[in-house]
């Protein structure tokens, strides 16, 4: 179970303080797929910064199985992350200078996993989203589909807890963008839990429970609550 | 994390752009390789210096005149020729603690013999030479007090004078002309090669006193006077009580009175060695100081580099901490690679400088002399340079806000 109550973000903005998180609370259990929608601005971002340890909240708490993520330092965050988040960023952002392979290898390097272990799981990775042809080739050898692809593989690595996507079809064609989704429908059928942001009311309507988003509060939110 | 995997990561990143590393690392190949060569000319030179020194013999004295005044013109050292031969035999009956003494007088002269020509350093000595100057007879035999007392025309040769104008005959018995006066040579010096000065020392001749006062310097060197009065002292510890001593008879005998200066000068082989010495380290130091600016420039050079490297890959940081990466790791990362330019600069700017170091001393016939910490000293303080000069990107690069990072195109 994944769950946070009253979470609240404010910026000091000159004079103003303004609120990206008004107070915001859901629950949802392992294996859930959630998309998370509303409009720039409306809070969804950070939001998502927050579950994946990126940021702490201004007030509000943030559990995450049973542990209190909101009052981590940054190296507890730090290791949050790389054992239980997986990101999907829009733009992919893999590291130009390294192989496929080697993208997919970064988060085992962090959690210390020897050479040889962790090539073969990375292979594997990119085996599982298609890729086992490509692995040596570097992300500008590649379309924007088998990029997005790898950085799915690499968000895989660590066996994480939980998947969060930005806007993950955000730069893709729309068959390869459907590919995407196929990828994290079947991901999520074996028992991983995903949060995707998205405006595409396509992309949202794929996912199990959709939470609408509006000036840093939740206005709406339907869909299977299990 | 592994610090094999840092390393790794270091070195990627440095390979990824060969060009702009390499001309990173140039300002600290430039710093090391100076700092080496520098040194070691500045050992070389007082090693050099040294040898020269000691080489004029252990224990010794040299007096030699002083720059003489009239009114308030100096003149130059040796104008107005102020030692005497009476000045030497004085020396060596009232200074106790005297092992020898050499008074001397010296000229350039044309030798012939046999057809062949070679100019030569003439000198115009006692038998005492040979001892003040630690110099030895190899072949034949020294000219004797009384032979040289009776004016009569014989010489020793140096090896090289005696190459150039016997090649391999014996010059034993032969009669050299030296300047216009016929000599006849009765010995030959033991080779003492090179000085540190790069004289040979084997080239020269060795006369009687007055026989080449009179026939080859005689119209420079009027009456009993001399040139130089060497002054061995029998041991080491009576070398300032000899000088001293030397200096009060001197005044004495040239009528010098409280308040004036010598009109000669006394010096001490021991005293020059270490002013010398202290000069030449000086030197060295002054020289190792310019090049540890030119080091110091190489360093700005690198934090300039990585300060750059650090914007370029600010995305990098971001996703590198959003896979985990603890703020440390991102910090040892740049810290790496900075060091590891920094360091690679210093191996091969010492390769170089030892290099530089060679070639010098072939060309310049200097002793060659790397001293024993430009490796280490070197090495260390490229490290040093890349970590201080590292250090802020290093740390800038760990305080990025992954959130921001991953925002910057």
């Amino acid at each position: 179970m994944i769950a946070f109550r009253d979470l609240k973000k404010t910026y000091q903005m000159g004079d103003e303080t303004v609120a990206a998180l008004a107070g915001v609370s859901l629950s949802f259990p392992r294996g859930s797929y959630l998309a998370i929608t509303g409009p720039s601005g409306s809070g969804k971002s950070t939001l998502m910064n927050i579950l994946g340890g990126l940021d702490r909240p201004t007030s509000g708490q943030y559990l995450f199985e049973d542990e209190d993520v909101s009052h981590l330092d940054d190296d507890g965050l730090a290791h949050f992350r790389n054992q239980r988040i997986g990101f999907v960023f829009q733009s992919f952002q893999l590291l130009p200078r390294y192989s496929a392979l080697q993208n997919v290898e970064l988060p085992m390097v962090y959690a210390g996993i020897e050479v040889k272990e962790r090539r073969e799981r990375a292979a594997e990775m990119l085996a599982k989203v298609g890729l086992a042809d490509r692995r040596h080739h570097r992300p500008t050898q590649m379309s924007g589909g088998q990029q997005q692809r790898v950085a799915i593989a690499r968000s895989l690595a660590n066996n994480p807890d939980l998947l969060l996507a930005d806007e993950p079809t955000g730069a893709l064609d729309s068959s390869t963008g459907k590919d995407v989704m196929a990828l994290f429908e079947q991901l999520n059928s074996e028992g991983l839990t995903v949060i995707l942001v998205t405006h595409d009311a396509n992309v949202a309507a794929r996912a199990r429970r959709r939470v609408g988003f509006r000036d840093g509060l939740i206005v709406s939110d339907e869909g299977a609550k299990s | 994390m592994k610090s094999k995997d840092l390393l790794r990561f270091a070195a990627s990143a440095i390979a990824a752009h060969p060009m702009r590393s390499a001309l990173t690392s140039l300002g600290v190949v430039i710093g090391v390789a100076a700092v080496v060569m520098m040194t070691s000319i500045g050992l070389g030179a007082q090693q050099r210096v040294m040898s020269a020194i000691s080489g004029l013999g252990s224990n010794l004295i040299i007096v030699s005149p002083a720059a003489s005044r009239s009114g308030f013109a100096a003149q130059a050292a040796g104008s107005d020729i102020s030692i005497t031969g009476a000045d030497a035999e004085a020396i060596a009956k009232q200074v106790e603690g005297v092992a020898a003494v050499a008074p001397t007088v010296r000229g350039q002269a044309q030798l012939a013999a046999e057809g062949t020509n070679w100019n030569s350093r003439i000198e115009g000595v006692t038998p005492d030479y040979l001892v003040a100057r630690d110099l030895t007879i190899g072949q034949g035999r020294m000219f004797d007090d009384r032979e040289a007392r009776q004016g009569r025309t014989i010489a020793v040769i140096g090896t090289t004078v005696a190459r150039e104008l016997f090649g391999d005959a014996d010059p034993l018995g032969k009669r050299i002309r030296v300047g216009s006066s016929p000599f006849q040579v009765v010995g030959v010096l033991t080779s003492k090669g090179q000085s540190g000065f790069g004289q040979d020392q084997d080239d020269i001749v060795l006369g009687p006193l007055p026989a080449v006062r009179s026939r080859v310097v005689g119209r420079r060197v009027k009456g009993d006077t001399v040139q130089t009065i060497y002054i061995k002292a029998a041991s080491e510890d009576d070398l300032s009580r000899v000088q001293e001593d030397t200096t009060t008879l001197l005044r004495e005998r040239h009528r010098i009175r409280e308040g004036e200066d010598d009109d000669f000068q006394a010096q001490n082989m021991a005293s020059i060695l270490q002013a010398s010495q202290a000069a030449t380290a000086t030197f060295t130091i002054l020289l190792a100081a310019v090049a540890a600016v030119s080091l110091v420039v190489g360093g700005v050079g690198i934090m300039n580099i990585m300060l750059v490297a650090v914007t370029e890959r600010t995305r990098e940081i971001g996703l590198r901490m959003a896979v985990g990466a603890k703020r440390s790791d991102i910090l040892i990362q740049f810290a790496l690679e900075s060091v590891a330019l920094s360091l690679a600069g210093g191996i091969l700017g010492l390769l170089i400088g030892i290099g530089g170091a060679l070639l010098i001393a072939k060309l310049g016939s200097w002793p060659m002399a790397i001293p024993s910490w430009a490796a280490p000293l070197s090495l260390g303080f490229s490290m040093a340079v890349g970590l201080v000069f590292g250090a802020y990107p290093s740390w800038q690069a760990s305080r990025l806000d992954p959130i921001e990072a991953l925002r910057r195109e």
